[in-house]
Protein backbone atom coordinates (compact mmCIF):
# COMPACT_ATOMS: atom_id res chain seq x y z
CA UNK A 1 0.00 0.00 0.00
CA UNK A 2 0.87 3.31 -1.01
CA UNK A 3 0.32 6.65 1.57
CA UNK A 4 0.68 10.00 0.19
CA UNK A 5 0.77 12.81 2.87
CA UNK A 6 0.11 16.23 2.27
CA UNK A 7 2.70 18.72 4.24
CA UNK A 8 2.37 22.11 4.31
CA UNK A 9 4.67 24.92 5.65
CA UNK A 10 3.13 27.12 7.53
CA UNK A 11 4.08 30.89 9.24
CA UNK A 12 4.41 31.60 12.75
CA UNK A 13 4.16 34.88 13.87
CA UNK A 14 5.77 36.94 16.86
CA UNK A 15 3.71 37.92 19.67
CA UNK A 16 4.66 42.10 18.44
CA UNK A 17 4.06 42.06 14.34
CA UNK A 18 3.04 44.70 11.46
CA UNK A 19 0.64 44.23 8.53
CA UNK A 20 1.80 45.22 5.21
CA UNK A 21 -1.26 45.66 3.26
CA UNK A 22 -2.63 42.16 3.04
CA UNK A 23 -0.21 40.30 4.78
CA UNK A 24 2.32 40.48 7.81
CA UNK A 25 5.64 41.77 7.27
CA UNK A 26 8.12 39.60 6.54
CA UNK A 27 10.55 39.98 9.51
CA UNK A 28 8.13 39.10 12.15
CA UNK A 29 6.93 35.70 10.45
CA UNK A 30 8.61 32.28 10.77
CA UNK A 31 8.15 28.74 9.39
CA UNK A 32 7.19 25.79 10.80
CA UNK A 33 5.61 21.98 9.54
CA UNK A 34 2.04 22.13 10.15
CA UNK A 35 1.53 20.68 13.10
CA UNK A 36 -1.72 18.47 11.67
CA UNK A 37 0.63 17.54 8.93
CA UNK A 38 3.20 15.92 11.76
CA UNK A 39 0.76 14.46 13.12
CA UNK A 40 -0.21 12.54 9.44
CA UNK A 41 3.04 12.35 8.78
CA UNK A 42 3.55 10.42 11.92
CA UNK A 43 0.45 8.03 11.23
CA UNK A 44 2.24 7.16 7.79
CA UNK A 45 5.28 6.29 9.33
CA UNK A 46 3.49 3.97 11.37
CA UNK A 47 1.57 2.23 9.19
CA UNK A 48 4.76 1.86 7.14
CA UNK A 49 6.89 0.21 10.29
CA UNK A 50 3.50 -1.83 10.97
CA UNK A 51 4.47 -3.46 7.62
CA UNK A 52 0.85 -2.06 6.08
CA UNK A 53 2.55 0.53 3.80
CA UNK A 54 5.37 -0.14 1.29
CA UNK A 55 5.78 3.88 0.24
CA UNK A 56 5.00 7.13 2.30
CA UNK A 57 5.34 9.87 -0.30
CA UNK A 58 4.87 13.66 0.88
CA UNK A 59 3.59 16.65 -1.50
CA UNK A 60 3.80 20.07 -0.98
CA UNK A 61 2.74 23.35 -2.77
CA UNK A 62 5.41 25.90 -1.90
CA UNK A 63 9.07 27.72 -2.98
CA UNK A 64 12.05 26.44 -2.51
CA UNK A 65 12.58 27.99 0.89
CA UNK A 66 10.01 25.08 2.36
CA UNK A 67 12.75 22.57 1.62
CA UNK A 68 14.01 22.68 5.12
CA UNK A 69 9.81 21.66 6.07
CA UNK A 70 9.74 19.24 3.44
CA UNK A 71 13.36 17.09 5.20
CA UNK A 72 11.99 17.20 8.56
CA UNK A 73 9.06 15.20 6.93
CA UNK A 74 11.78 13.10 5.26
CA UNK A 75 13.44 12.78 8.65
CA UNK A 76 10.97 11.54 10.41
CA UNK A 77 10.62 8.47 7.85
CA UNK A 78 8.66 9.47 4.86
CA UNK A 79 10.38 7.88 1.57
CA UNK A 80 10.65 10.63 -0.65
CA UNK A 81 9.11 14.37 -1.39
CA UNK A 82 7.34 16.20 -4.12
CA UNK A 83 7.39 19.87 -4.09
CA UNK A 84 5.17 21.78 -6.59
CA UNK A 85 5.83 25.51 -7.48
CA UNK A 86 5.37 27.64 -10.80
CA UNK A 87 5.99 31.30 -11.28
CA UNK A 88 2.42 31.33 -11.44
CA UNK A 89 2.12 30.65 -7.89
CA UNK A 90 3.98 33.67 -7.11
CA UNK A 91 1.52 35.72 -7.96
CA UNK A 92 -1.49 34.14 -6.08
CA UNK A 93 -2.06 35.85 -2.79
CA UNK A 94 -4.42 33.24 -1.55
CA UNK A 95 -4.27 29.84 -2.70
CA UNK A 96 -8.24 28.95 -2.20
CA UNK A 97 -9.49 25.39 -1.50
CA UNK A 98 -10.26 24.91 -5.26
CA UNK A 99 -6.97 25.92 -6.26
CA UNK A 100 -5.17 23.05 -4.37
CA UNK A 101 -7.40 20.74 -5.09
CA UNK A 102 -6.61 21.05 -8.46
CA UNK A 103 -2.78 20.85 -7.85
CA UNK A 104 -2.91 17.84 -5.37
CA UNK A 105 -5.55 16.01 -7.62
CA UNK A 106 -2.64 16.31 -10.24
CA UNK A 107 -0.21 14.78 -7.57
CA UNK A 108 -2.62 11.55 -6.54
CA UNK A 109 -3.31 10.84 -9.72
CA UNK A 110 0.14 10.60 -10.75
CA UNK A 111 0.79 8.77 -7.65
CA UNK A 112 -1.87 6.59 -7.55
CA UNK A 113 -1.73 5.89 -3.59
CA UNK A 114 -4.52 3.82 -1.46
CA UNK A 115 -4.69 6.40 1.03
CA UNK A 116 -4.34 9.95 1.26
CA UNK A 117 -3.40 11.70 4.70
CA UNK A 118 -3.80 15.45 5.10
CA UNK A 119 -3.63 17.47 8.49
CA UNK A 120 -7.23 18.31 10.25
CA UNK A 121 -6.27 22.06 8.68
CA UNK A 122 -3.05 24.54 8.73
CA UNK A 123 -2.34 26.37 12.01
CA UNK A 124 -2.35 29.72 10.09
CA UNK A 125 -4.80 29.97 7.87
CA UNK A 126 -7.17 26.98 9.42
CA UNK A 127 -9.55 26.40 6.21
CA UNK A 128 -10.14 23.24 6.65
CA UNK A 129 -11.08 21.86 3.25
CA UNK A 130 -8.74 20.56 1.04
CA UNK A 131 -8.75 17.73 2.10
CA UNK A 132 -12.61 16.28 1.67
CA UNK A 133 -12.44 18.59 -1.23
CA UNK A 134 -9.76 16.45 -2.93
CA UNK A 135 -11.06 13.42 -1.71
CA UNK A 136 -14.52 14.44 -4.11
CA UNK A 137 -12.44 16.01 -6.80
CA UNK A 138 -10.69 12.08 -7.23
CA UNK A 139 -14.21 10.18 -6.44
CA UNK A 140 -12.81 8.55 -3.79
CA UNK A 141 -13.87 8.34 0.07
CA UNK A 142 -13.14 10.32 2.70
CA UNK A 143 -13.62 10.88 6.18
CA UNK A 144 -12.76 14.69 8.14
CA UNK A 145 -11.09 14.85 11.67
CA UNK A 146 -9.96 11.43 12.17
CA UNK A 147 -8.33 10.98 15.49
CA UNK A 148 -8.23 6.85 15.58
CA UNK A 149 -7.16 4.56 12.97
CA UNK A 150 -7.08 1.11 12.33
CA UNK A 151 -6.76 -0.44 9.00
CA UNK A 152 -7.58 -3.92 7.84
CA UNK A 153 -5.80 -5.08 4.13
CA UNK A 154 -8.15 -7.54 3.42
CA UNK A 155 -11.42 -5.82 3.69
CA UNK A 156 -9.59 -3.18 2.01
CA UNK A 157 -11.07 -0.62 4.51
CA UNK A 158 -10.12 2.06 7.64
CA UNK A 159 -11.86 2.37 11.01
CA UNK A 160 -11.89 5.32 12.08
CA UNK A 161 -12.57 7.95 14.26
CA UNK A 162 -13.66 11.25 14.08
CA UNK A 163 -13.70 13.22 16.81
CA UNK A 164 -16.67 15.08 17.18
CA UNK A 165 -17.88 18.08 19.12
CA UNK A 166 -18.00 17.56 23.41
CA UNK A 167 -16.05 14.46 23.69
CA UNK A 168 -17.92 12.32 21.25
CA UNK A 169 -15.87 10.46 18.80
CA UNK A 170 -17.75 8.14 15.84
CA UNK A 171 -16.88 5.03 14.90
CA UNK A 172 -17.21 5.13 10.82
CA UNK A 173 -16.03 2.19 8.52
CA UNK A 174 -14.48 3.80 5.28
CA UNK A 175 -13.93 2.09 2.20
CA UNK A 176 -10.42 2.05 0.71
CA UNK A 177 -8.81 4.14 -1.59
CA UNK A 178 -9.76 7.26 0.78
CA UNK A 179 -8.36 10.59 1.95
CA UNK A 180 -8.32 11.45 5.62
CA UNK A 181 -7.95 14.10 7.69
CA UNK A 182 -5.67 13.68 10.29
CA UNK A 183 -6.81 15.34 13.77
CA UNK A 184 -3.76 15.80 16.51
CA UNK A 185 -3.74 13.38 19.34
CA UNK A 186 -4.02 10.44 16.92
CA UNK A 187 -0.29 9.53 18.00
CA UNK A 188 2.53 10.89 19.22
CA UNK A 189 4.97 12.59 16.27
CA UNK A 190 8.67 11.21 16.82
CA UNK A 191 11.42 13.83 16.96
CA UNK A 192 13.73 13.14 13.78
CA UNK A 193 16.83 11.17 14.45
CA UNK A 194 20.07 12.14 13.82
CA UNK A 195 20.15 9.65 11.86
CA UNK A 196 17.05 10.08 10.32
CA UNK A 197 18.41 13.59 9.03
CA UNK A 198 21.32 12.61 7.86
CA UNK A 199 19.01 10.06 5.65
CA UNK A 200 16.83 12.77 4.67
CA UNK A 201 19.26 14.54 2.89
CA UNK A 202 19.69 11.99 0.49
CA UNK A 203 16.09 11.55 -0.15
CA UNK A 204 14.18 11.88 -3.49
CA UNK A 205 12.85 15.78 -3.60
CA UNK A 206 11.06 16.35 -7.16
CA UNK A 207 10.03 19.44 -7.97
CA UNK A 208 7.35 19.79 -10.48
CA UNK A 209 5.68 22.67 -12.15
CA UNK A 210 2.01 23.31 -12.80
CA UNK A 211 2.97 22.36 -16.84
CA UNK A 212 4.58 19.25 -15.62
CA UNK A 213 1.71 17.96 -14.10
CA UNK A 214 -0.89 19.34 -16.44
CA UNK A 215 -2.56 22.32 -14.41
CA UNK A 216 -4.04 25.04 -16.13
CA UNK A 217 -2.58 28.05 -14.90
CA UNK A 218 -5.94 29.11 -14.95
CA UNK A 219 -6.83 27.46 -12.67
CA UNK A 220 -4.97 28.15 -9.60
CA UNK A 221 -6.08 31.74 -9.56
CA UNK A 222 -8.97 31.01 -7.07
CA UNK A 223 -12.60 32.74 -6.50
CA UNK A 224 -11.12 34.12 -3.21
CA UNK A 225 -9.58 37.43 -2.76
CA UNK A 226 -7.92 38.45 0.68
CA UNK A 227 -8.94 42.10 0.54
CA UNK A 228 -8.30 43.41 4.10
CA UNK A 229 -5.99 42.38 6.89
CA UNK A 230 -5.82 44.42 10.33
CA UNK A 231 -5.52 43.46 13.93
CA UNK A 232 -9.13 42.51 15.82
CA UNK A 233 -9.91 45.53 18.43
CA UNK A 234 -9.13 44.04 21.57
CA UNK A 235 -12.26 43.31 23.56
CA UNK A 236 -10.40 43.23 26.67
CA UNK A 237 -11.68 44.31 29.89
CA UNK A 238 -9.60 42.60 31.92
CA UNK A 239 -8.62 43.88 35.31
CA UNK A 240 -4.56 43.87 35.04
CA UNK A 241 -2.55 42.98 38.24
CA UNK A 242 0.91 44.50 37.74
CA UNK A 243 4.06 43.88 39.96
CA UNK A 244 5.72 41.50 41.72
CA UNK A 245 5.24 37.82 41.33
CA UNK A 246 4.62 37.59 44.95
CA UNK A 247 2.63 41.15 44.24
CA UNK A 248 0.57 39.22 41.49
CA UNK A 249 0.19 36.43 43.29
CA UNK A 250 -1.33 37.98 46.34
CA UNK A 251 -3.85 39.63 44.85
CA UNK A 252 -5.05 36.70 42.91
CA UNK A 253 -5.04 35.29 46.73
CA UNK A 254 -7.08 37.67 47.60
CA UNK A 255 -9.50 37.81 45.05
CA UNK A 256 -9.82 33.86 45.77
CA UNK A 257 -10.54 34.57 49.13
CA UNK A 258 -12.90 37.14 48.79
CA UNK A 259 -14.56 34.46 46.45
CA UNK A 260 -15.03 32.11 48.80
CA UNK A 261 -13.15 29.28 47.14
CA UNK A 262 -9.64 29.21 48.77
CA UNK A 263 -9.01 27.16 51.93
CA UNK B 1 -33.62 37.95 -5.43
CA UNK B 2 -31.76 35.44 -4.57
CA UNK B 3 -32.25 32.31 -2.12
CA UNK B 4 -30.00 31.16 0.89
CA UNK B 5 -29.95 27.69 1.82
CA UNK B 6 -29.17 26.86 5.02
CA UNK B 7 -27.96 23.70 6.25
CA UNK B 8 -28.64 22.24 9.90
CA UNK B 9 -26.51 20.11 12.29
CA UNK B 10 -28.05 17.20 14.40
CA UNK B 11 -26.34 14.70 16.69
CA UNK B 12 -28.31 11.38 17.64
CA UNK B 13 -31.77 12.63 17.94
CA UNK B 14 -31.47 16.52 19.09
CA UNK B 15 -30.57 19.64 16.67
CA UNK B 16 -27.07 21.31 17.88
CA UNK B 17 -26.71 25.05 18.69
CA UNK B 18 -25.55 25.70 16.10
CA UNK B 19 -28.39 24.81 13.13
CA UNK B 20 -30.12 28.23 14.78
CA UNK B 21 -27.23 30.02 14.11
CA UNK B 22 -26.76 29.12 10.51
CA UNK B 23 -30.61 30.45 10.01
CA UNK B 24 -29.56 33.84 11.72
CA UNK B 25 -26.61 33.79 9.35
CA UNK B 26 -28.65 32.67 6.68
CA UNK B 27 -31.65 35.05 7.00
CA UNK B 28 -29.23 38.16 6.96
CA UNK B 29 -27.86 36.93 3.88
CA UNK B 30 -30.91 36.54 2.36
CA UNK B 31 -32.11 40.14 3.53
CA UNK B 32 -29.12 41.53 1.64
CA UNK B 33 -29.96 39.39 -1.59
CA UNK B 34 -33.67 40.36 -1.17
CA UNK B 35 -34.60 36.84 -1.85
CA UNK B 36 -35.96 33.63 0.77
CA UNK B 37 -34.26 31.74 3.28
CA UNK B 38 -34.91 28.10 3.02
CA UNK B 39 -33.50 25.50 5.99
CA UNK B 40 -32.24 21.62 4.91
CA UNK B 41 -32.25 19.09 7.41
CA UNK B 42 -31.47 15.74 6.85
CA UNK B 43 -31.74 12.24 8.32
CA UNK B 44 -33.29 11.79 11.89
CA UNK B 45 -36.45 12.52 13.11
CA UNK B 46 -36.75 15.32 10.49
CA UNK B 47 -40.62 15.85 11.11
CA UNK B 48 -39.89 16.89 14.66
CA UNK B 49 -36.91 18.93 13.77
CA UNK B 50 -38.70 20.88 11.02
CA UNK B 51 -41.44 22.37 13.54
CA UNK B 52 -38.20 23.68 15.76
CA UNK B 53 -36.48 24.49 13.23
CA UNK B 54 -39.33 27.15 11.88
CA UNK B 55 -37.86 29.92 13.65
CA UNK B 56 -38.60 33.81 13.00
CA UNK B 57 -37.32 34.49 9.14
CA UNK B 58 -37.39 30.83 7.77
CA UNK B 59 -39.22 30.75 4.52
CA UNK B 60 -39.29 27.22 3.82
CA UNK B 61 -37.61 24.16 5.46
CA UNK B 62 -36.81 21.00 3.46
CA UNK B 63 -36.87 17.62 5.16
CA UNK B 64 -34.89 14.68 3.67
CA UNK B 65 -35.99 11.37 5.44
CA UNK B 66 -32.93 8.89 5.28
CA UNK B 67 -31.73 7.11 7.80
CA UNK B 68 -31.24 8.17 11.40
CA UNK B 69 -27.59 9.75 11.85
CA UNK B 70 -25.38 12.06 9.56
CA UNK B 71 -23.82 10.42 6.56
CA UNK B 72 -21.28 12.78 4.62
CA UNK B 73 -22.23 10.83 1.07
CA UNK B 74 -26.07 11.11 1.64
CA UNK B 75 -25.39 15.08 2.83
CA UNK B 76 -23.50 15.68 -0.42
CA UNK B 77 -26.10 14.27 -2.74
CA UNK B 78 -28.74 15.51 -1.54
CA UNK B 79 -27.32 19.18 -1.05
CA UNK B 80 -25.98 18.93 -4.97
CA UNK B 81 -29.58 18.27 -5.69
CA UNK B 82 -31.51 20.64 -3.44
CA UNK B 83 -28.97 23.07 -4.97
CA UNK B 84 -30.15 22.30 -8.10
CA UNK B 85 -33.61 22.55 -7.56
CA UNK B 86 -33.66 25.96 -5.71
CA UNK B 87 -30.37 27.59 -7.52
CA UNK B 88 -29.85 29.43 -3.91
CA UNK B 89 -26.70 31.99 -4.02
CA UNK B 90 -25.04 30.81 -0.67
CA UNK B 91 -25.04 27.54 1.29
CA UNK B 92 -24.54 28.23 4.74
CA UNK B 93 -23.13 25.28 6.61
CA UNK B 94 -22.15 25.13 9.94
CA UNK B 95 -18.19 25.14 10.55
CA UNK B 96 -18.54 21.99 12.82
CA UNK B 97 -17.12 18.69 12.38
CA UNK B 98 -19.54 17.10 10.54
CA UNK B 99 -20.26 20.68 8.17
CA UNK B 100 -16.78 20.17 7.36
CA UNK B 101 -17.39 16.54 5.97
CA UNK B 102 -19.60 17.99 3.61
CA UNK B 103 -19.41 21.05 2.93
CA UNK B 104 -16.34 20.74 0.92
CA UNK B 105 -17.33 18.01 -1.14
CA UNK B 106 -20.45 19.90 -1.63
CA UNK B 107 -18.35 23.02 -3.06
CA UNK B 108 -16.32 20.79 -5.37
CA UNK B 109 -19.37 18.62 -6.58
CA UNK B 110 -20.69 22.25 -7.83
CA UNK B 111 -17.53 24.11 -9.02
CA UNK B 112 -18.33 26.88 -6.43
CA UNK B 113 -15.54 28.45 -4.32
CA UNK B 114 -15.60 27.59 -0.51
CA UNK B 115 -14.77 30.18 2.48
CA UNK B 116 -14.76 28.18 5.90
CA UNK B 117 -14.98 29.02 9.24
CA UNK B 118 -16.33 32.74 8.62
CA UNK B 119 -17.09 35.02 11.75
CA UNK B 120 -18.89 37.50 9.90
CA UNK B 121 -20.93 37.51 5.87
CA UNK B 122 -21.80 40.26 3.80
CA UNK B 123 -22.99 40.64 0.72
CA UNK B 124 -24.42 43.49 -1.76
CA UNK B 125 -25.93 40.85 -3.61
CA UNK B 126 -22.90 40.45 -6.21
CA UNK B 127 -19.35 40.22 -4.17
CA UNK B 128 -19.81 38.56 -0.23
CA UNK B 129 -16.94 39.53 2.23
CA UNK B 130 -16.31 37.24 4.64
CA UNK B 131 -14.13 37.84 7.80
CA UNK B 132 -11.96 34.96 9.03
CA UNK B 133 -9.34 34.60 11.46
CA UNK B 134 -5.48 33.74 10.50
CA UNK B 135 -2.79 32.96 13.29
CA UNK B 136 -4.64 31.93 15.57
CA UNK B 137 -7.18 35.17 15.87
CA UNK B 138 -3.84 37.20 15.99
CA UNK B 139 -5.55 39.02 12.65
CA UNK B 140 -8.93 39.07 10.80
CA UNK B 141 -8.67 39.21 7.31
CA UNK B 142 -11.52 40.04 4.75
CA UNK B 143 -12.16 37.38 2.11
CA UNK B 144 -14.31 38.65 -0.94
CA UNK B 145 -15.65 36.68 -3.80
CA UNK B 146 -18.26 37.31 -6.68
CA UNK B 147 -21.31 34.68 -7.28
CA UNK B 148 -22.73 31.60 -5.92
CA UNK B 149 -20.59 30.29 -2.78
CA UNK B 150 -21.13 27.83 -0.03
CA UNK B 151 -19.66 29.51 3.61
CA UNK B 152 -18.99 27.66 7.01
CA UNK B 153 -19.94 29.89 10.18
CA UNK B 154 -18.16 29.45 12.91
CA UNK B 155 -20.41 28.13 16.14
CA UNK B 156 -21.03 31.46 18.57
CA UNK B 157 -20.60 34.06 16.71
CA UNK B 158 -24.16 34.65 15.21
CA UNK B 159 -27.48 34.43 17.98
CA UNK B 160 -29.34 31.56 17.23
CA UNK B 161 -32.64 32.29 14.95
CA UNK B 162 -35.43 32.31 18.09
CA UNK B 163 -39.20 32.80 17.75
CA UNK B 164 -42.00 31.16 15.88
CA UNK B 165 -41.62 31.00 12.03
CA UNK B 166 -44.62 30.31 9.35
CA UNK B 167 -42.54 28.83 7.09
CA UNK B 168 -43.67 26.18 4.91
CA UNK B 169 -42.27 22.41 5.68
CA UNK B 170 -41.70 20.47 2.60
CA UNK B 171 -40.62 17.38 2.00
CA UNK B 172 -37.71 16.54 -0.52
CA UNK B 173 -37.38 13.50 -2.25
CA UNK B 174 -33.46 13.10 -3.08
CA UNK B 175 -32.44 10.36 -5.22
CA UNK B 176 -30.15 8.54 -3.28
CA UNK B 177 -27.21 5.94 -5.17
CA UNK B 178 -26.56 4.19 -2.57
CA UNK B 179 -23.68 2.44 -4.64
CA UNK B 180 -21.91 6.05 -3.44
CA UNK B 181 -22.46 5.54 0.31
CA UNK B 182 -19.23 3.60 0.58
CA UNK B 183 -18.83 4.77 4.53
CA UNK B 184 -21.16 3.17 7.12
CA UNK B 185 -21.36 4.69 10.56
CA UNK B 186 -21.01 1.99 13.18
CA UNK B 187 -21.77 3.95 16.44
CA UNK B 188 -20.72 6.98 19.01
CA UNK B 189 -18.50 6.81 21.84
CA UNK B 190 -18.61 9.18 24.54
CA UNK B 191 -14.56 9.60 25.64
CA UNK B 192 -12.80 11.12 28.45
CA UNK B 193 -14.69 9.79 31.19
CA UNK B 194 -13.29 8.65 34.38
CA UNK B 195 -13.17 9.46 37.92
CA UNK B 196 -12.53 13.05 37.60
CA UNK B 197 -15.41 15.66 36.21
CA UNK B 198 -14.05 18.46 35.43
CA UNK B 199 -17.04 20.57 35.01
CA UNK B 200 -18.10 19.46 38.45
CA UNK B 201 -15.25 21.71 39.82
CA UNK B 202 -15.42 25.46 42.02
CA UNK B 203 -12.07 26.17 40.98
CA UNK B 204 -10.64 25.16 38.19
CA UNK B 205 -6.78 25.25 37.31
CA UNK B 206 -6.22 25.37 34.35
CA UNK B 207 -3.19 24.33 32.24
CA UNK B 208 -1.57 25.47 28.83
CA UNK B 209 1.09 24.29 26.12
CA UNK B 210 2.67 27.57 28.11
CA UNK B 211 3.84 25.16 30.98
CA UNK B 212 6.49 23.90 27.80
CA UNK B 213 7.86 20.34 29.49
CA UNK B 214 5.32 17.43 31.43
CA UNK B 215 7.81 17.56 34.32
CA UNK B 216 6.62 21.34 35.05
CA UNK B 217 3.53 20.04 35.66
CA UNK B 218 4.14 19.68 39.11
CA UNK B 219 4.20 23.10 39.30
CA UNK B 220 0.31 23.03 38.70
CA UNK B 221 -0.32 19.91 40.70
CA UNK B 222 1.41 21.72 43.83
CA UNK B 223 -1.15 24.85 42.98
CA UNK B 224 -4.32 22.48 42.80
CA UNK B 225 -3.19 20.79 46.03
CA UNK B 226 -2.63 24.23 48.04
CA UNK B 227 -6.04 25.79 46.42
CA UNK B 228 -8.15 22.06 46.85
CA UNK B 229 -8.56 22.48 43.37
CA UNK B 230 -9.04 20.51 39.88
CA UNK B 231 -6.47 20.39 37.23
CA UNK B 232 -7.56 20.79 33.69
CA UNK B 233 -6.24 21.41 30.68
CA UNK B 234 -6.51 23.06 27.08
CA UNK B 235 -5.72 20.46 24.37
CA UNK B 236 -2.15 20.17 23.95
CA UNK B 237 -1.38 19.36 26.64
CA UNK B 238 -3.80 15.99 26.55
CA UNK B 239 -2.61 15.08 22.89
CA UNK B 240 0.67 14.83 24.03
CA UNK B 241 -0.41 12.27 26.80
CA UNK B 242 0.61 14.48 30.02
CA UNK B 243 -2.99 14.34 31.20
CA UNK B 244 -5.94 12.37 30.58
CA UNK B 245 -8.67 13.28 27.96
CA UNK B 246 -11.07 13.93 30.66
CA UNK B 247 -9.02 16.99 31.46
CA UNK B 248 -9.67 18.80 28.58
CA UNK B 249 -11.86 21.86 28.15
CA UNK B 250 -13.18 23.02 25.24
CA UNK B 251 -15.05 22.15 21.68
CA UNK B 252 -14.16 18.78 21.42
CA UNK B 253 -13.71 18.15 25.55
CA UNK B 254 -15.53 19.53 28.03
CA UNK B 255 -17.96 22.61 28.97
CA UNK B 256 -16.88 23.67 32.77
CA UNK B 257 -18.69 26.66 34.23
CA UNK B 258 -16.53 27.21 37.68
CA UNK B 259 -16.61 29.91 40.03
CA UNK B 260 -12.97 30.54 39.17
CA UNK B 261 -11.20 29.48 36.14
CA UNK B 262 -7.52 29.91 36.27
CA UNK B 263 -6.22 29.87 32.52
CA UNK B 264 -1.96 29.10 33.28
CA UNK B 265 0.13 29.91 29.82
CA UNK B 266 -3.07 29.27 27.47
CA UNK B 267 -3.57 31.30 24.54
CA UNK B 268 -6.89 31.01 24.40
CA UNK B 269 -7.92 29.56 20.87
CA UNK B 270 -11.60 29.41 19.66
CA UNK B 271 -11.61 26.23 20.51
CA UNK B 272 -10.25 26.14 23.85
CA UNK B 273 -12.60 29.57 25.10
CA UNK B 274 -15.85 27.94 23.85
CA UNK B 275 -15.60 25.34 26.70
CA UNK B 276 -14.82 28.13 29.49
CA UNK B 277 -16.37 31.37 28.67
CA UNK B 278 -19.29 30.40 30.83
CA UNK B 279 -16.67 30.56 34.03
CA UNK B 280 -18.30 33.05 36.19
CA UNK B 281 -14.83 34.64 37.38
CA UNK B 282 -11.61 34.01 34.99
CA UNK B 283 -8.07 34.85 35.29
CA UNK B 284 -5.39 34.36 32.77
CA UNK B 285 -1.70 34.01 33.72
CA UNK B 286 -0.05 34.66 30.48
CA UNK B 287 3.37 36.58 29.20
CA UNK B 288 1.34 38.06 26.07
CA UNK B 289 -1.11 40.84 26.87
CA UNK B 290 -2.14 40.33 23.07
CA UNK B 291 -3.21 36.58 23.99
CA UNK B 292 -7.09 36.03 22.88
CA UNK B 293 -7.83 33.97 26.33
CA UNK B 294 -7.08 38.65 27.38
CA UNK B 295 -10.53 39.37 25.43
CA UNK B 296 -12.57 37.14 27.50
CA UNK B 297 -10.14 37.61 31.13
CA UNK B 298 -11.65 39.22 34.14
CA UNK B 299 -7.87 39.36 35.88
CA UNK B 300 -5.04 39.24 33.86
CA UNK B 301 -1.65 39.05 35.40
CA UNK B 302 1.18 39.79 32.29
CA UNK B 303 3.90 37.59 33.55
CA UNK B 304 6.06 34.40 33.32
CA UNK B 305 4.08 31.41 34.87
CA UNK B 306 6.83 29.60 36.14
CA UNK B 307 7.34 32.44 38.45
CA UNK B 308 3.38 33.87 39.16
CA UNK B 309 2.23 30.32 39.97
CA UNK B 310 5.07 29.41 42.47
CA UNK B 311 4.10 32.37 44.44
CA UNK B 312 0.54 31.62 44.27
CA UNK B 313 1.13 28.14 46.28
CA UNK B 314 2.86 29.57 48.48
CA UNK B 315 0.42 32.10 49.69
CA UNK B 316 -1.98 29.16 50.47
CA UNK B 317 0.69 26.75 51.94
Amino acid sequence: MKILVTVKEVSTVEDEFEIEGTTIADQYLGADLNEWDDYAVEEAVQLQEAGIADEVVTVTIGPEDCEQTIRQALAKGADRAIRVWDDALEDVDLLDVGAKTEILRAVVEAEDPDLVLTGVQSGDDNWGATGVSLAEELGIEWGAVVNHLEHDLAEGTASVRRELEGGVEELTEIELPAALTIQTGINEPRYASLRGIRQAQRKELDVHTLGDLGVDEGAVEGAVTVTDMYEPESETDATVWEGSPEETAAELGELLREKGVAP
Amino acid sequence: MSDVLAVTDHRRGELRDVSYETITAGRELADETGGDLHVAVISGPVGEFAEKLNREGVDVVHTVEYGEEFNHDVYTQVLVQLYDELAPQYVVAPNSVNGLDYAPAVANTLDLPIVTDTVGLETDGETLTATREMYGGKVETANELTGNAVVTIRGAEWAGADGTGDAEIREFHAEIDEETIRSTVTGFEEVGGGDVDISDADVLVSVGRGIEEEENLELIEELADALDATISSSRPIVDNGWLPKNRQVGQSGKVVTPDVYIAIGISGAVQHVAGMKGSETIVAINTDPNAPIMDIADYAIHDDLFDVVPALTEEFQ
